[in-house]
Formats: C-alpha cells, structure tokens, sequence
C-alpha cells in the first residue's frame, strides 16, 4: 500500500460512501463520541484556547528549526546505542528496513499502528522478502486480515462492525465464538500473544520523537507497543520527519492536547518510550534499534504557506468534526490520510494529479480549523490547494474558468452588475414554476437534484431603494 | 450614525425583503442608513473555489464603492466574513493593502453591528411562533459571531425559542460546493432538514441567506411546513405591525 489505496475513480467513491448505510451510521455515531469526549475534556482543562497556542508554538518552533532538533535527535539515538537512517524516499526507507529484517534472517516482524509505514508500504515490502508481517493493534490487525485499507487514522477500522470482525476472524483464523467485543478481543490477544513471543523484529511507528534524549514515544490504549517494543532483540522505529518535539516536557504537553482532542481521554491506557539500546544494567529493551526518518516529500513541505501542516500530530480532531468525511467515510478520499488533514496532505506528499478533487471536498464550514489543538487552518489551505490547482495546475474545468472570468467582469463592473439585478428573474423564469426552480438548467442541476430553488424576486434590492429614495415607497 | 448597507449579492437579487428589513431595522434603531449602488458582490464564489485574480476584481470594486462609508453593515456572516478577509487576500499590494485594511475594520454583520457597535441586546420586537436558529459557519467560525444573533432573538417578545441539535454542523450550502459537490452537500443538508425538523419548530431563522436557500429549498422538496427567514425580519416585525417605533 502507498497513500492512495485504490484507483476508482472519484464521483465513485463518494457514491460508494454515501450508499453504504452501515458504515455511515458507524462514522455518525463514532464521530458523537468523539466529538463530545474532546469537548468535555477541554471544558474541564478550563483554558483550551492557552493549551491550543502552547501546542502550535511549539509545533511552529520545532519546524522552524527542524534540522537542529534533526541532528539532535541523531545524536542522542547513536550516543545510546542505535542506528539512524535519514530516507529522502519511500523506496529508500523501506530497502533500508528490508535489509535490517534479510541481516537478521527474520521470520517474523510484528508491527504498532503507524501511519508512516503504511505510507510507505512497508509490509508489502517485507512480505516480498518473505517475512511474515503482523500488525499488534486490534483495528490494523483487523483490517490487515481483511486486506482492506484503514479509513481513519486513530480508528482505523472504524467502518467495520463487529458481525463483519467476527466473519473475518471466522474465515481467516478459524475463530468459533460470538460478536461481543470481549470474546473477539480475547481471541484477537491470544493469537497475538504467540506472535509476539516469535517475532524477530519489532517495529514501531512514532508519535513523538524526543530530540534531548533521542527517545521515540508511542501512544497505545492496547498495551501492543510495550510488547512489541520489549520482546524482540531489534527494533525498528519509523517516523515522519515532522514528528519531534525539543523536550519531554514538550512532549508532554502534545501528549496532553494529543489524547485529548483525539479520543477524549485525559490519557491513554499506555505511554511507551524506546531510548536507544538495553544497557548493561537494564534487563529489557532491544540489542539492536534503529531510527528510521523518513522524508517523501515533507521537506518540500517546508517553508512554503503549507508549512503548517506538518505541525499535525495526528489526532484527527478535523476529520471527526467533518461532515463530508461523516456523509463519505475515510475511503472516499483515496488516501490513507482521510478527511481535513488528509485533503490537505495528500496532494502534497503524493501530488495533485490523482488528487486533484480532494481539496474541494469540503464546504469550507471550518470545523476542522476551530477543532484542531495545534491550530492548523485546514481550510485556508484548503483554499491555498484550490489555487494552485487553478492557477499553477491548470486543472479546473474549463467551464468553470468560462464562468469565473464572467464572475470577475460582472462583479467588477456596477453597470452590468445591474443589469443582471434586473434580468436574474427573466432569465431563469422558464424554469420557474410558484416562485421556485425544481428542474434548474446547466450548473442549476446539481443544486435541483436535492433541493429547489428560489426564484428571483420581483424587484431587486436596489429597486425598491431607488424608489424609495425617490419618494414612494416600493 | 451613518451606515452604509452591504446588501450582498444574493439578498440583492433573490431575497430583497431581507435588505429592507435591515434598512427599516437599523433606521428604527437610530442609524442614517445609505446605500452605495457601486457594490457588487464580495467574491467569494471566486476566491473560495480559487480565483484569485478574479476575485480579487470584485474585491477592489467593493473597496471602491465603501470607500467614503463610515460603518459598512451587511445582512451576512459570510459576506462580511470575506470583506474582513481583505486585507490578507491583498497584503502586499501597495495601492489596496491600506483601503483594504480601511474596509475590513469598519464592515460588520448586522447584529454583531446592533450588538456589539450600538450596543443594544433588545431591539423592542415581538414575533409569536417556535423559533430555532441555524449558526451558518462563517458567521461563527470565520466572522467570530456567535452569541450576538441569539442575544437579539431571545429578547424577541413572544418568541418560543428552541436550540437547534448539533447546530454547529454545516449545512452543505458552501457555495459553489452545492453544485461541484451536489452528492455531499444534499446528504449534508438532508441532515440539516432532520435536525429542524426535530425542534418543531415552525420558524427556521438565520443570518445568512446563502445557507437558509440551502435548507429551506431542501425543506420545501420534502413538503415540510417550516418558514425560513433571515433574523432581520423577526427583528423588523415590530415595527411593521405598528408603524415605526424609536428605539
């Protein structure tokens, strides 16, 4: 897998999204939760706006000075014992962890949740080699049974209930119990438990990089890092460049903002830290740990008006305050960053060519920029896309440009301004039928299809004004 | 205190009751209220789907036409919204950074103006009937608006107010989004229709026409009962029934 998971074509999948019922009522419904546990959460910290600026400012000073804390975190990770890997591609962080797994001859690699590596189609990568690879959180290891790609980026699995994980269990582990989440979980932890044991790689993704003490931070509900992270003699930890932060006070107060806005949780369940390898006076943690920092395409990222968006810690506080992504779902947008933050992401990591709608899925209502704990302002980038695509790009339709040079003429011009005031109603009057347009023409349609529109009134505004200024009332 | 009104486009062409409710509205209310004929539209249509250079043409054209007014006030969250965004569309520009800067800082949505400029909370209307209130994005996200359209309804005599349930969330109207993205923006909106519907209320009230064309059209096409209006025209009631009042 790499960022885009499939190659159906756009209006499909809104189409798909909008007919599947099911997962509709699952994203509506999870989307409540989340929203209201996040809000609860900042109401009782008291001053969420204070932590909010604390957050981006110490997103937009680690990205401003990103190769220091870079060469800093280098340092401290070889100065305890690992090995670090600064990937400019995707190709080359995976030939990099291809080689680790063939040195080790391993069999088996067991996996955290990471978006990186699905950016980067780790697994695919090492099943070629003939590793097998399982993922240890619950949803990945669901999904990846199913071989269907996540659809949010802290639930992945959110689209599937648990009859369709129980069949799944079913026709892939021979699973013969009921759906309640306690015996699939059971289930689920049983399995895992003999991959842990066996595995000979551990490898993990990265919610914040420490650069003082070299440390890699992940943030679990399940427990599966620690075990990941403790059992298997090497390890490896991917990460996206962006993902550091100066200090583990830092750390902590994106800690803070991170479960908060992500689940509604003051906490999560687990917090667990890899620094370097095991020292002679420690009795766990890897012989062999490498760090891989993975670039593709975020150091052309840097420095531009999108900057911004790799202050993202990764919560999706945008996407569970989206109403497209509650009316489409997370596959829709083809990517494996989803809603707001994925609309904007994608078409700077993987281009505009395959994505070129996304950043006009979205209504602008700017619930993603007001959600957001590091204050990214998701729709003005959405914006900033738009004009790219028109301006750079050149890929608008050539009819919606017909209209916008038509747009800046009328509107820049008060006389045929008013003239279309007095027109408006004439010329839509053959599709008008009690004041309303049920069947409207042209661009009309889309807006007829699901709604009627009203007829222009009798008069204009400035009709009415101009006769009242002259002295009778309109 | 001289006003001058930004009508919007829309309320121009469409709903033109709306421009007269605010006339007569912050006329009650004290203000000499004129009306520069060389204001188009905002350009938002252009700016929000990526036009910048054309969008930028309706922009210098209303910072023409308002450059003499003293406030500029306009029965839109989302208008007025864009005309405060100005000043970040044009930064830079050495002939229209500063008269861009000049509108933003005296253009205001009418009941932030009634609310936060006039200062007045009760505007002395009466309107009987249940009453829920859609917050359209702009006017609260993007404007910063949030408190000042309920303060003025909930001091309406006679008003049987009631929240609208997840009233944050969009309508689905997004300008051109309605069209390019017509599949979304009705699911968006069907949902919008449910949740009015849940109020009981008989009177769907808003600040900005764009979003209330959206759910009312859609409210109309399921055959539901539910008057839309802009908030100006609850608030102007009074004064139409008796006549003109001073405030």
């Amino acid at each position: 897998m790499s960022i885009k998971i499939s190659e159906a074509p756009y209006k499909e999948r809104i189409g798909k999204g909008i007919d599947n019922d099911f997962m509709r009522q699952a994203v509506s419904s999870a989307q409540g939760r989340f929203r209201n546990g996040r809000l609860t959460q900042a109401e009782e910290l008291g001053n969420w706006e204070d932590w909010r600026q604390l957050g981006e400012e110490i997103r937009s000073h680690t990205l401003e000075n990103i190769d220091y804390y870079l060469y800093q975190l280098s340092e401290e990770v070889e100065k305890r014992g690992g090995n670090v890997f600064f990937a400019e591609t995707a190709e080359e962080a995976n030939t990099y962890i291809e080689n680790v797994v063939k040195k080790k001859n391993a069999k088996k690699v067991v996996k955290t949740k990471s978006m990186v590596t699905e950016e980067i189609g780790l697994n695919k990568t090492l099943e070629e080699i003939g590793a097998e690879v399982v993922e240890s959180d619950l949803g990945e290891w669901i999904l990846q049974l199913d071989e269907d790609p996540p659809s949010h980026i802290v639930t992945p699995a959110l689209h599937k209930n648990r009859q369709q994980i129980k069949n799944t269990f079913q026709d892939k582990k021979g699973y013969d119990k009921s759906d309640t989440p306690e015996e699939l979980a059971s289930f689920a932890r049983e399995q895992l438990r003999q991959d842990f044991l066996t595995a000979d790689v551990g490898i993990t993704g990265c919610n914040f990089a420490i650069a003082e003490s070299g440390s890699v931070t992940l943030v679990t509900n399940e427990g599966n890092a620690e075990m990941v992270t403790s059992l298997p003699d090497t390890q490896i930890s991917v990460m996206g460049m962006e993902r550091l932060v100066p200090t583990w006070e830092d750390m902590e107060v994106l800690v803070s903002l991170l479960t908060r806005a992500a689940v509604g949780q003051k906490l999560t369940s687990y917090i667990t830290t890899i620094t370097g390898t095991r020292l002679e006076e420690e009795i766990d943690g890897p012989d062999d740990y490498h760090l891989v920092i993975v670039d593709n395409g975020r150091s052309k990222i840097l420095g531009t008006e999108f900057q911004s968006a790799l202050h993202c810690i990764r919560c999706a506080a945008c996407i569970n305050v989206c109403p497209v992504y509650r009316h489409v779902g997370g596959h829709a947008y083809n990517s494996i960053y989803p809603g707001p933050i994925g609309a904007v992401l994608t078409p700077l990591l993987d281009g505009y060519e395959d994505h070129k709608e996304l950043p006009y899925a979205s209504s602008l209502c700017a619930a993603c920029t007001e959600a957001c704990p590091v204050k990214i302002p998701l729709h003005e980038q959405l914006i900033r896309h738009r004009e790219i695509i028109v301006e750079e790009e050149k890929k608008s339709p050539a009819s919606e440009k017909i209209m916008m040079k038509g747009f800046a003429q009328w509107a820049s011009n008060p006389a045929a301004y008013k003239l279309s005031t007095k027109v408006a109603r004439s010329a839509l009057k053959p599709w008008t039928k009690e004041e309303y347009v049920e069947n409207g023409p042209g661009p009309l349609k889309g807006w007829t299809d699901v709604r009627d529109f009203p007829a222009p009134g009798k008069q204009s505004f400035r009709s009415w004004w101009n006769k009242r200024q002259k002295g009778g009332e309109a | 205190m001289k006003v001058s009104l930004f009508i919007t486009c829309v309320s121009d062409i469409v709903f033109a009751d709306v421009g007269k409710n605010t006339v007569e509205l912050l006329e009650r209310l004290g203000c000499e209220v004129d009306f520069p004929a060389a204001q188009t539209c905002c350009g938002q249509p252009a700016y929000n789907s990526g036009y910048l250079s054309e969008a930028k043409k309706a922009m210098k054209q209303m910072i023409k036409a308002f450059k003499d007014s003293e406030y500029v006030v306009g029965p839109s969250g989302s208008c007025v919204g864009m005309l405060r965004e100005y000043p970040n569309v044009l930064k830079g520009d050495p002939e229209w950074e500063q008269p861009a800067i000049d509108l933003a800082n005296k253009s205001y949505e009418v009941t932030q103006f009634i609310v936060d400029v006039l200062g007045i909370t009760d505007v002395g209307s009466t309107f009987e009937g249940r009453v829920t209130y859609h917050p359209s994005c702009h006017m609260t996200r993007i404007l910063g608006v949030k408190e000042a359209p309920t303060k003025l309804l909930k001091n309406v005599k006679g008003i049987d107010f009631v929240e609208l349930p997840v009233k944050e969330d969009c309508c689905g109207f997004g300008g051109t989004f309605a069209v390019k993205n017509a599949d979304i923006s009705g699911e968006m909106v069907k949902e919008k229709s449910r949740h009015v519907s849940e109020t009981e209320a008989e009177y769907l009230v808003g600040g900005d026409m764009g979003c209330l064309m959206n759910i009312g059209g859609r409210m109309r096409r399921e055959g539901k009962n539910v008057k839309v209006m802009h908030i100006t025209e609850i608030l102007n009631t009074h004064v139409k029934e008796q006549g003109g009042v001073t405030a």
